[in-house]
């Protein structure tokens, strides 16, 4: 029995956060996410990052990638996390991820490779404006026209659409819900950016009109069950990031209390600061527990996946806003500025909050799954 | 990362399953549980954590996890019938007793022969235990001790407690306090019983007049008691990821509101009682996993900081929260008592005696305090 991090895991987690303090500190963040007409992210850091294995960090060694496991992800993704690292990494390894479980050797073979080395940037298409965040939710529909499919529908919540080559689309055909491969080139693919509250992440919404998808751009392997696995792994995805980003706020706040005095001591020592700062630990130490055993369920295959990635998701869906916000707040006034760091965290918590599922969707999910 | 436990570990799991599949008793059969509780003994899973010298069973971390696991799955009657002596008299004679207090007390905690009570918090001195005033003076070759102890729980069906005076008035508060062991019958205690809100009588109040103490039955030296005592609290780290009887009680409140209806519609199908029961559930599940963590860094041999407040802190909010959720899941029955309730009663209970997990072992402002200071490293208030 062993909970806990190798030391090969305990060294990918210190060169990342070499890297990520030494390449991008905040205000480098801040540089690159606040520059509203650029993609989000920085192409020469995304090449870097690449080099070092990340973006291919769980594509199998014979498609070019790292070929390690998802317990491995969380550690890179929750130092991502910590330096609100803005970079499409989580969506293009998702789009790896489906093709990787629902292609077949060709796709695998197209594809992989240029994920993996981050010459292509992928991202997935799932929700719809007002659904639920799982297969009934599908209304975009698939026609059938000789081989091929012609989608036609909405997809929103969608992340670096500026960025993206590859959008991993989940379509209705008839009943059965499947998941499609289409080009940023495809037409009748319309792409629209939407500003967000977290310049971090980028998000958006496309339309499909009449967009055709050849055979061999259909993920045969994908159903129902396909897109729930896929936004499972998107919700420990985004959950790990926000375990970073959540110690990264609880680290700045409590700092900030032992050294602001007021009333003659540090604000740290009463207990209307303490105490919450406490409950932030927490919470973080909880949803991160329920994160690291989602992860590793994804990597033996093991049948509670489902449940603990909903576990985890709904955990921190219901508690990182309310970290965002005690981070803001323990600050006063300082809390409020531009200026000062603390609302990044505030709304990165937003952002996290309904992706891939909000705590309502997924403690829902945990009450079905448990019988209920 | 690998939830597997060894091949030699999974051969003592199937032994102990083997065991309560062959003697675990009847709930109704006083010879089976006599008996059951004198085969355990033998096998040393009493005192299992405790070194084999003392007469425990030397058992790994790993082993008392699956040990606790397995007895608390199949409801079996606990692990020795000693609780306060298993919890923290015997750990504290273990680190600090005499050879004689060893050889006396320590066979007989793991037979049950009686039972110990706990005497530290007094009427003045709850959270703040190191303001103890309860005085033990040296006289000779005893301790003279007067004063007074509160909410000490089942000291009229004890024999012996284990009592923390204070013997000296200088230095800071914590280093005049001296630990004794002192049996019940003595001349000059006095103990009178609490009735708590949900009308029993487990804790009381003990009265000291005079009372003599040998000096044979100080544990640890004088002035050391808060040492002793600390240490002694600290030791059972492996219920830390015990959650098998919150999983059962969350298990227990979904069965509930499948059969109860509120509202005009049946609870189970609640959407707002159904997140609360998820909600539960994750939260078990969460400390399930961080004892895990815990534990994981106790066999690499750190040292935890305080960590153990984090699933405190949760039982704590569980306890109340699971009472009031399956109150609420019964509507217009939950304010029942006797024969007309569900389960007999079970949720009543359940609502009323939390504060016996959420006051008795420091209260949760107290373990936001440890959390606070020892792992944030905020200043004390
Ligand atoms: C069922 C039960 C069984 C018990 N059994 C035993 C036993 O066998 N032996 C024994 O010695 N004791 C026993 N206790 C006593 C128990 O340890 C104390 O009740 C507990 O430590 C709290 O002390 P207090 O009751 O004096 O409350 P207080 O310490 O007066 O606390 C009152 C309130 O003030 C808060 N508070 C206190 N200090 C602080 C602070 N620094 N910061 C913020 N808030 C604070 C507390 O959180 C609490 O809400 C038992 C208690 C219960 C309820």
């Amino acid at each position: 029995m062993n909970f806990g991090f190798s030391e090969e895991q305990d060294l990918l987690r210190s060169e990342a956060r070499k890297f990520l303090d030494e390449s991008c500190p905040l205000d480098e963040v801040r540089k690159i996410s606040e520059d509203a007409a650029g993609p989000g992210y920085s192409p020469e850091l995304w090449r870097q990052i690449a080099e070092l294995g990340w973006v291919g960090l769980t594509i199998p060694e014979a498609h070019g990638g790292a070929g390690l496991g998802w317990v491995d992800w969380v550690v890179v993704l929750e130092e991502a996390g910590r330096s609100l690292f803005p970079a499409p990494l989580i969506p293009t390894a998702l789009a790896a991820h489906a093709i990787e479980r629902f292609g077949n050797e060709a796709q695998h073979a197209v594809w992989l490779p240029s994920l993996a080395d981050g010459s292509a940037i992928g991202t997935v298409a799932i929700v719809e404006a007002g659904q639920a965040p799982g297969p009934a939710g599908i209304g975009l529909v698939a026609s059938r026209d000789g081989e091929s499919l012609v989608l036609s529908g909405e997809k929103v919540f969608v992340s670096d659409i500026a960025a993206a080559d590859l959008f991993v689309v989940a379509y209705r055909f008839g009943d059965s819900p499947g998941l499609a491969l289409v080009e940023r080139v495809a037409e009748g693919l319309t792409l629209e950016s939407q500003p967000g509250i977290d310049l971090t992440k980028r998000i958006g919404k496309i339309s499909l009109d009449a967009v055709r998808v050849a055979p061999e751009n259909v993920l045969d392997g994908a159903n129902g069950e396909a897109v729930s696995a896929l936004l499972d792994a998107g919700a420990v995805a985004v959950t790990a990031e926000a375990i970073g980003a959540a110690e990264a706020a609880l680290a700045l706040t409590a700092s900030y209390a032992k050294d602001r005095i007021q009333f003659g001591k540090p604000i740290a020592q009463f207990q209307g600061v303490k105490h919450p700062l406490a409950e932030m630990y927490v919470d973080i130490e909880s949803f991160k527990s329920l994160v690291y055993y989602a992860a590793w369920c994804i990597d033996e295959g093991h049948e509670d996946a489902p449940i603990a990635a909903a576990r985890a998701k709904a955990y921190a869906s219901d508690t990182f806003p309310k970290i965002g916000i005690d981070a803001v707040g323990l600050h006063g006034g300082i809390g409020y500025t531009w200026e000062y760091d603390a609302h990044l965290f505030l709304k990165r918590a937003k952002w996290v909050r309904p992706a891939f599922g909000d705590a309502d969707w997924h403690y829902e999910r945990v009450a079905q799954l448990g019988g209920l | 990362m690998d939830f597997d436990f060894s091949p030699a570990e999974e051969a003592f799991r199937s032994e102990v399953q083997a065991f309560i599949r062959d003697h675990k008793p009847a709930p109704n059969d006083p010879e089976g549980v006599a008996n059951w509780h004198k085969q355990i003994r033998e096998k040393r899973w009493v005192g299992f954590s405790w070194p084999r010298e003392v007469g425990g069973g030397g058992g790994t971390i790993s082993q008392q996890v699956i040990l606790k696991e397995e007895m608390s799955k199949a409801k079996a009657p606990s692990l020795g019938t000693c609780f306060m002596g298993l919890a923290w008299v015997g750990p504290a004679l273990i680190e600090y007793g005499t050879e004689e207090q060893k050889q006396k007390f320590i066979p007989e905690i793991l037979d049950g022969a009686y039972q110990w009570c706990t005497g530290y918090s007094e009427p003045d001195s709850g959270s703040d235990l190191a303001s103890l005033s309860c005085k033990g003076v040296r006289e000779g070759e005893a301790y003279l001790v007067n004063g007074q102890k509160i909410w000490t729980s089942i000291a009229m069906w004890s024999k012996w407690i284990i009592l923390l005076v204070r013997t000296s008035g200088d230095g800071t508060k914590h280093e005049g306090i001296t630990c004794l062991l002192v049996p019940m019958d003595s001349d000059g205690i006095e103990v009178r019983p609490i009735k708590n809100m949900s009308g029993g009588a487990m804790f009381a109040e003990v009265f000291f007049n005079d009372v003599r103490v040998p000096l044979g039955n100080r544990l640890g030296a004088e002035g050391e008691g808060w040492k002793v005592t600390v240490s002694a609290l600290a030791h059972e780290r492996s219920s830390i990821a015990e959650v098998t009887g919150l999983q059962r009680t969350v298990e227990a409140v979904k069965e509930l509101a499948k059969r109860c209806t509120r509202n005009g519609v049946p609870s189970h199908l609640d959407p707002g009682i159904r997140a609360r029961i998820a909600r539960a559930d994750a939260k078990v599940e969460a400390m399930r996993l961080n004892g895990m963590r815990a534990l994981t860094r106790q066999l690499k041999g750190e040292t935890l900081a305080g960590e153990t407040s984090v699933n405190k802190l949760h039982r704590a909010n569980l306890e109340i929260e699971l009472g009031e959720l399956a109150l609420e899941i019964q509507g217009d029955r939950g304010p029942l008592d006797g024969a007309a309730t569900e389960e007999d009663g079970r949720w009543q209970r359940l609502a009323l005696n939390w504060p016996e997990v959420v006051i008795g072992g420091g209260t949760p402002n107290i373990q936001r305090n440890i959390i606070a200071e020892r792992i944030l490293g905020l200043p004390k208030d």
